[in-house]
């Protein structure tokens, strides 16, 4: 089980700045390691929309900033995540917390957010790989992240939950 | 009321040597008063975005001052992030062309034009730094004031609608833009994104 000691750790390792975001139920358990860490710093925006714009001026002044959201939030910044990857071009990282997936994928949920993300994220043309935090480990969230830093392109791990 | 060009011109004079991040109806005026590697026009945009990006600017650079200069039809689309500039202090001057209407479309009216208090929806937001001109006598008088000491504020300036602009074109391609600015504040040239800008 991924935890979020094990998260924040990784976003230490990547050198990461700024953690600007708008929790869910399940990404909002990391918030208290991010808040008590001593050089990360935790940015909550109102939208995620302004998150994604946010963490680009972030960029543009030199930090290095990762976007946390739910996919009902990347839904609603699609126009400012279009502007970001496609006009600003800026490497942005963005952790997508895709809601009631486990369940979706048992057959046990009817919420459309799990049908819906992965062909979006699509849509946008950008890279992307699942996490499965029940499954998966911090190594190959480090990884991911990692590639997406080395290949300086916006890149879109979707978190199931 | 003032014109568009006479609130800019009065910024242009004050400014100094902070950033001026430039939205919509602004970027095709500004570059005539100013074209300096720390000024950044945000086109192409996201609309509603402006102040978000300048306070990320802000938050990175934190000893520059950062200016942004949107329109009512912008903040409108994001009035959280009134909210987001009162939680985070940082040198961040939000300069407000309220001209009741979308300008580069046509010149529709915003909805509460004329009704909505910029400057009161700011200051009920946590920022507590507000400023509110209705003249171009009383801007020029307060500008400079306005742009010294801490951040966040925000100035409402009442302007004149005008109709008949065309989306305005930035002076430059956004990656130009992009190294030059970080190039003038010494953040390391990213050349993947120029190579990759350029590819298209």
């Amino acid at each position: 089980m991924l935890d979020s000691r094990q998260v924040v750790s990784v976003f230490q390792t990547l050198g990461m700045t700024h953690i600007v975001w708008l929790p869910d139920s399940h990404l909002g358990t990391w918030e208290a390691e991010l808040v008590a860490h001593p050089t990360l710093k935790l940015i909550r925006a109102t939208r995620e929309g302004e998150a994604i714009a946010l963490a680009a001026g972030l960029w543009l002044g030199g930090a290095k900033p990762l976007v946390v959201m739910q996919c009902t939030g990347f839904f609603e910044a699609g126009d400012a995540f279009r502007n970001v990857v496609h006009d600003l071009k800026i490497p942005l990282p963005l952790i997508v917390g895709v809601r009631s997936y486990t369940a979706f994928v048992q057959g046990r949920s009817a919420d459309t957010c799990p049908q819906f993300t992965e062909p979006i994220v699509r849509a946008w043309n950008v890279p992307y790989i699942w996490i499965d935090p029940t499954r998966d480990t911090a190594p190959m969230l480090l990884d991911t992240l990692r590639r997406f830093q080395s290949e300086r392109t916006v890149g879109v791990v979707l978190w199931a939950e | 009321m003032l014109t568009h060009r006479e609130a800019l011109t009065v910024l242009a004079a004050v400014r100094g040597e902070k950033l001026v991040l430039t939205t919509m109806g602004s970027v095709a005026l500004w570059p005539s008063l100013s074209d300096a590697p720390n000024d950044f026009a945000y086109m192409p945009s996201s609309m509603g975005q402006g102040i978000a990006l300048g306070l990320g600017l802000a938050l990175a650079q934190p000893e520059r001052g950062v200016i942004v200069v949107t329109g009512d039809g912008s903040l409108l689309m994001n009035l959280g992030s009134l909210v987001t500039l009162a939680s985070y202090p940082a040198a961040i001057y939000v300069i407000l062309i309220d001209n009741g209407l979308y300008e580069i479309t046509g010149g529709q009216p915003v909805p509460g034009a004329g009704r909505t208090d910029f400057a009161g929806l700011a200051k009920a937001a946590g920022i507590e730094r507000v400023y509110a001109f209705d003249t171009l006598q009383a801007w020029s008088a307060a500008a400079a004031e306005c742009l010294q000491g801490p951040g966040p504020v925000f100035v409402r300036l009442a302007v004149v609608g005008e109709r008949g602009h065309k989306t305005p074109t930035p002076p430059r391609p956004m990656h130009e833009q992009i190294q030059r600015l970080r190039t003038y504040l010494g953040v390391i040239a990213d050349d993947a994104l120029s190579t990759r800008a350029d590819s298209k």
